[in-house]
């Protein structure tokens, strides 16, 4: 019986898949984004259209190209996969076009959560869901009776009891790299303590507070519990040390959560030990310590309106939700596509969610800000100078910034 | 040469020198002087998945574009780009002068400014590392120069490998050597008996592998130079020096340096500038926590989502001034010698 059932799901989603196949074009499509698998996949479907060229550059300097690739008119790239942050730099030098008539002709399949709109307008369409969140090795704990951290101060307690047992030196993970790493790092902390960033319609920065403060203090208390490199380790470099055991617990990326167990040269224990939970808060607060993210694509605005059309089509295609069929692409992502089940990797994203998490801010001049924090908090995290003088030269750094671009006077 | 041949003969060098050097030049001076116009903003409604609707500050896009068409180049601001905190921080510098008591306190504050600070880096960089690029280069090249002909290529080959390994390879390489889990990074922990002890947490020990990772990078170089200048040391000058009686340090001293101090000018010349633009050793080794440069300023600015042309184009300017600075006494003593040959 179960046998049967498969061969007649297996048969529809061939059946389905040719029907991706069929996709056709007839005008060229171009598409840059990063490049982690979800991506990968995202960009081979968008490739699999016949009738016209598509050609995918997915590379992580992505950030850097995509802009000076889309002012020209035509633009080189006709679309460019972006998230909550990145889109920013889109809206903000105009080279992305709203989608609601390609959307009314071609959406079919989408759901209208899966819409980014701005000002009533869409002009994204998301395919993915991201959020940073806990992950532990549930052995080490229940070894030493500590139940799953719910605050980061339970994670402290937690880091200090392994410590003591002598299971692990440095028992907390982060990716604290100075730069973007670190500042995220920053901008979880600072929400969960309540802190909003810029005072309220304004670009006018507000990270000098005591949320600021109390967020400082506890990534200084974390590191502590950290390989004494942390502020070198990238995401990368945090799972390369939780693959090879030397971390029990640690705040990372839910797009990695299912390549923490599969990647080469994962310890045993490591891959029995793996779990995943949601976000954390922070001093008693009720706000997640982290940011939710999605990702999703856009179109060119200086392209034919038929490149358009096709780059539309393509990118359609790539996001089919015969997709979600397939086992190891749904493992890949938090899909937001219709038909997706959520896997084991996906519970920590779908946690933060639920817990209300706050959305990476969409602002403007939110870049900025997050450039000055990465550039000037690695002076704390030595104990090179106190929190409020480091917050002071985030905004004073920041606000340099701002004038230059325009934002404040 | 007849003037007219001189001028056929020059014509391809002089357009190449303007299309290369003098207006990418003009270009970032333009540029640091021009900001980004005024952004006009406002609030909308902005829908995300999982979140739904909040209100959000956003560009006009139709009224920035006005702007935009009416001058492409953005709003000219004079010298304020240089004069920011970001840059030279003129009012910053002033403001920590006159709230210092004494000097230290002062440098103090003072790097607690970005250009400083790279300043405080690229300087030490600059200084340590090209006399100890030269001195290595010498050595090695008169060592090389009095071993056996049949072994000298091979050690040749050998010397020359730091130089041909891409910059930034060669310093990731370093890089995860000195990692706390890496050889070098756990045979000092093991040295010092200290579990904690870590090159890249300690801005003095992080100086002190770039200022290595420096000069082994560029050592060949050096070598290379001043091997080829051995080559022309005619033998009989040596001989007559024998002769004479004078030891191998005197032979060194009196003969081999002052044939090769051109090529010492030369290599020092280049390593000024290189190293005052310090650059692909921060990026591999992850140092911007501890060491920072103009360049990595730029690249900084330039990267991501911010795009602060204005402020990588101020930089630019305040790197070619600094090299400026730093090669005038070495263009000083060249032109002196060029006007002496003339006379």
């Amino acid at each position: 019986m179960n046998s049967k059932l498969l061969s007649i799901v297996g048969a529809l989603s061939i059946t389905a898949f040719s029907a991706a196949q069929a996709c056709e074009i007839n005008a060229r499509v171009s598409v840059v984004g990063n490049e982690f698998p979800a991506i990968q996949t995202v960009g081979a479907g968008a490739a699999a259209c016949t009738g016209a060229e598509v050609s995918t550059n997915l590379t992580a300097d992505h950030q850097k190209i995509n802009v000076p690739g889309m002012q020209g008119n035509p633009a080189e790239y006709t679309s460019a996969i972006v998230a909550n942050s990145s889109i920013v730099a889109l809206m903000n030098e105009d080279v992305i076009r709203p989608l609601d008539d390609l959307v009314a002709k071609h959406g079919g399949d989408l759901q209208s959560s899966q819409l980014i709109k701005i000002n009533g307008k869409i002009m994204a369409v998301a395919f993915m869901a991201n959020a940073q969140h806990l992950m532990y090795r549930k052995d080490v704990l229940a070894d030493l009776g500590i139940s799953v951290p719910k605050t980061y101060e339970e994670m402290l307690a937690a880091a200090e009891k392994i410590r003591s047992s002598g299971k692990m030196q440095n028992p907390v993970g982060g990716a604290y790299a100075a730069g973007w790493n670190l500042a995220q790092e920053f901008n979880n902390m600072f929400l969960g303590y309540g802190g909003s960033h810029f005072e309220a319609g304004t670009a006018n920065p507000s990270v000098n507070s005591e949320a600021g403060i109390n967020a400082l203090n506890m990534m200084k208390s974390l590191s502590e519990y950290m390989n004494p490199d942390f502020l070198t380790h990238d995401s990368n470099a945090t799972n390369a040390e939780y693959r090879a055991g030397n971390i029990a617990l640690l705040n990372m990326w839910g797009s990695r959560a299912s390549s923490q167990t599969t990647a080469e040269g994962v310890t045993d224990a490591v891959k029995n030990g793996h779990a995943i939970a949601g976000p954390m808060t922070v001093g008693g607060g009720s706000t997640a310590a982290s940011t939710l993210w999605w990702d999703g694509w856009t179109v060119a605005k200086n392209i034919s309106d038929a490149e358009a059309e096709a780059t539309f089509i393509a990118m359609m295609n790539g996001i089919n939700p015969s997709m979600m069929n397939d086992e190891n692409i749904r493992t890949q992502a938090v899909w937001l596509i219709d038909g997706y089940k959520p896997t084991d990797a996906a519970v920590g994203v779908f946690e933060a969610a639920k817990m209300g998490t706050t959305p990476y801010p969409m602002l403007p001049y939110m870049g900025l800000l997050h450039t000055a924090l990465g550039a000037e908090l690695p002076d704390f995290m030595q104990g090179k100078e106190s929190a409020e003088q480091a917050l002071a030269d985030v905004e004073a750094a920041y606000v340099a910034a701002a004038k230059e671009k325009g934002y404040l006077n | 040469m007849k003037h007219s041949t001189f001028i056929w003969f020059f014509s391809p060098t002089a357009l190449a020198m303007i299309l290369f050097i003098a207006f990418p030049i003009v270009s970032v001076l333009v540029q640091s002087v021009h900001a980004p116009h005024k952004a006009v903003l406002v609030e909308v409604e902005t829908c995300t998945p999982l979140v739904g609707c909040t209100i959000e500050t956003s560009i006009d896009q139709e009224a920035t574009r006005e702007l935009r068409e009416e001058k492409p180049i953005g709003r000219f601001i004079g010298l304020e780009i240089f004069s920011d905190r970001g840059h030279l921080a003129i009012s910053e510098v002033k403001e920590s002068w006159s709230s210092s008591t004494n000097l230290n306190e002062f440098f103090k504050k003072l790097g607690n400014l970005p250009f400083y600070r790279a300043m405080a880096f690229t300087l030490t960089f600059t200084f340590i590392v090209t006399p100890l690029v030269v001195i290595v280069g010498f050595l090695v090249a008169l060592n090389v120069n009095a071993l056996h002909e049949r072994i000298k290529g091979v050690v040749v080959f050998f010397s020359l490998l730091p130089f041909v390994i891409t910059p930034l390879i060669g310093a990731l390489v370093l890089f995860w050597m000195i990692d706390s889990r890496g050889v070098l990074g756990s045979a000092i922990q093991w040295i010092f008996a200290d579990p904690n002890l870590s090159l890249k947490a300690s801005t003095g020990l992080m100086w002190i592998s770039l200022i290595v990772y420096g000069v082994w990078h560029a050592a060949p170089f050096a070598f290379v130079i001043f091997y080829a200048g051995l080559q022309t040391l005619p033998a009989d000058q040596l001989e007559a020096a024998q002769i004479d009686g004078a030891t191998r340090t005197q032979q060194v001293r009196y003969v081999v340096l002052p044939h090769l101090m051109p090529l010492v000018s030369f290599v020092a010349l280049i390593q000024l500038m290189d190293n005052f633009r310090v650059f692909e050793p921060i990026v591999g080794f992850n140092a911007s926590a501890h060491a920072q440069s103009l360049s990595w300023f730029i690249f900084n600015d330039l990267g991501g989502e911010t795009r602060q042309l204005s402020s990588a184009s101020a930089t630019s300017v305040l790197t070619i001034i600094g090299v400026t600075i730093l090669l005038l006494p070495v263009l000083r003593r060249t032109w002196r010698d060029f006007m002496e040959k003339a006379k």
